[in-house]
């Protein structure tokens, strides 16, 4: 099962809902992994929907799992690409020539939802009414608060910084303008005082 | 003191617009400047008619920065409760009245890509403000105003040459009509849309906009309502230990304040909240006309809005 009840937490932590079919001119799933999933549930409730659908889809360490399936949808445009940042420039052109109208879906991990939910927003969709559903890994995009580099897909909490190399801290504080997770020195007190890693919500 | 701050105004200028249409331009008694306010905002204005205090709301259409003024633009409405009628006909140039700070339940997004405005008739003040806003920021904006004809066209004039390519204007009379569908339709993602006018086309552009898949963040409208009248009635206020006996042609927040109890208020157009009520007890049916209580909380009958809602019944006992 791909799906996960995150516990409650701080009012930073994004939460999560599930993809509805609304009333929409046209649709725009931006989507990785296990998120294909999502879309698959939602296109058997409603097949039509794909016509006027454009799928970005990263596939990650799925591979090509899903592909099969998502091509038998029907699906007007889809797009199959290794990560967010070569689908980006797509991603940015297709709100540039957007109308309203437009319905944006985000599923997949919380790195996807989280980069496409700051360019959609930045692209002027209320932030409110992008739909948005969590499936698959439950690891994070971490921001080092120390050096400011990105350390996508982290799983382990505390983990070493991929720029810096401190050891950080998972939070659950949450930037929406950074679309990442703030990671914070565990052993600045202490020196390699180091708790062992665990995995996130083991 | 209940309502926004109050700045006592002379009235300085009287302007006949049209058949309907004046505009009252006010300066401070004091000789000040005016607090700058934003485009959509409005201004509660005091005026002292015998007895009785007439208090009404209206879009400030002047320019937003410009602190030497403030103006608003009347239609006279012959069948309401004569607010608009006793500045058409009472109000004279130097006349002192009493006007509320500016305060703002339509302003822009300016998070928008672009301002797409829909007014019809009067509903056309709010946008005046907003249109000389957008215009100092050099913002992306567009109008279309629905009239009944050339002759009520309310500041036409001043739009079509202030802004040739922006404003659009259309004439019931020449059965020339909003084609809305296709308006909406392929506007630019980021678009938000500003409707003010009468409710009819309110529920109208609203509901096209919400089937094509516009999000409610980005629909925007102001309808403000008039009390109407109804029958008289009683309601007692626990908090203040009053009686207070409701004429058919005031509303309740009205008879509250005439009894001297210091209610809170705003927009007096059941859109804002301020005046919200709890209800202890009730007997008899509740007359709901606000916009601002969702129905569940409106058939609970635990709260009302007086400024625009009333009641039918025995008992009524408030928490004020």
């Amino acid at each position: 099962m791909s799906t996960f009840v995150f516990p409650e937490s701080i009012k930073s932590r994004p939460t999560y809902g599930k993809l509805q079919n609304r009333l929409g001119k046209s649709y725009f799933f931006i989507s990785d992994a296990e998120g294909a999933e999502a879309i698959i549930e939602l296109a058997s409730n409603d097949p039509g929907l794909m016509t006027k659908s454009h799928v970005v889809y990263i596939p990650k360490d799925t591979g090509d799992q899903y592909l099969k399936k998502l091509d038998a949808l029907n699906i007007n445009q889809l797009y199959v690409g290794p990560s967010y940042s070569a689908a980006q420039s797509r991603i940015l052109q297709t709100f540039e020539q957007a109308h309203m109208g437009l319905q944006v879906c985000l599923t997949g991990t919380e790195g996807l939802i989280g980069q496409a939910l700051r360019d959609a927003e930045a692209a002027g969709i209320p932030y409110t009414s992008i739909q948005t559903e969590h499936r698959g890994s439950l690891s994070r995009r971490m921001q080092c608060v120390h050096c400011k580099g990105i350390t996508e897909d982290v799983i382990l909490d505390p983990f070493v910084c991929s720029h810096c190399g401190l050891n950080l801290f998972v939070r659950d504080h949450y930037s929406r303008r950074l679309a990442a997770f703030q990671g914070v020195c565990i052993d600045a007190e202490d020196p390699g005082n180091v708790p062992e890693s665990v995995e996130l919500y083991k | 003191m209940s309502g926004a701050e109050k700045i006592n105004v002379k009235v300085t200028n009287i302007v006949k617009l049209n058949d309907l249409v004046t505009r009252f331009e006010f300066k401070r008694t004091d000789g000040g400047l005016f607090p700058t306010f934003s485009g959509g905002a409005h201004t509660v204005i005091e005026l002292q008619d015998g007895d009785l205090i007439r208090r009404n709301p209206y879009s400030l259409m002047s320019d937003p920065m410009d602190q030497d003024r403030y103006s608003i633009s009347v239609r006279r409405d012959d069948e309401g409760r004569g607010g608009s009628l006793f500045l058409h006909n009472k109000i004279k140039i130097g006349d002192d009245v009493v006007l509320s700070h500016p305060v703002n339940l339509f302003s822009l997004d300016l998070r928008a890509k672009k301002h797409l405005m829909i007014a019809g008739g009067i509903g056309i003040t709010p946008f005046l403000a907003q249109i000389k806003q957008l215009d100092r920021s050099h913002g992306n904006w567009e109008l279309h105003y629905s009239v009944r004809n050339q002759s009520l066209g309310t500041y036409v004039d001043d739009l079509m040459s202030m802004h040739p390519n922006d404003v659009n204007v259309y004439y019931d009379d020449e059965k020339n009509f909003i084609d809305i569908i296709n308006l909406l339709d392929g506007q630019p993602l980021g678009t938000h849309l500003y409707i003010c006018g009468p409710k009819g086309m309110i529920d109208w552009v609203v509901g096209e906009a919400s089937n094509l898949g516009w999000p409610s963040e980005s629909i925007h409208y102001e309808e403000f309502l008039a009390p109407q009248p109804g029958k008289p009635f009683q309601v007692k206020l626990s908090a203040s230990d009053k009686v207070v006996n409701v004429g058919e042609n005031e509303s309740l927040l009205e008879a509250i304040e005439r009894e001297g109890v210091d209610a809170p208020y705003l927009c007096r157009g059941g859109a804002c909240g301020q005046c919200e009520t709890s209800v202890v007890e009730a007997d008899g049916e509740f007359i709901h006309r606000d916009h601002w209580l969702d129905d569940e909380v409106k058939l609970s009958g635990k709260k009302i809005m007086p400024c625009v809602s009333r009641f039918n019944g025995k008992t009524l006992i408030l928490d004020r």
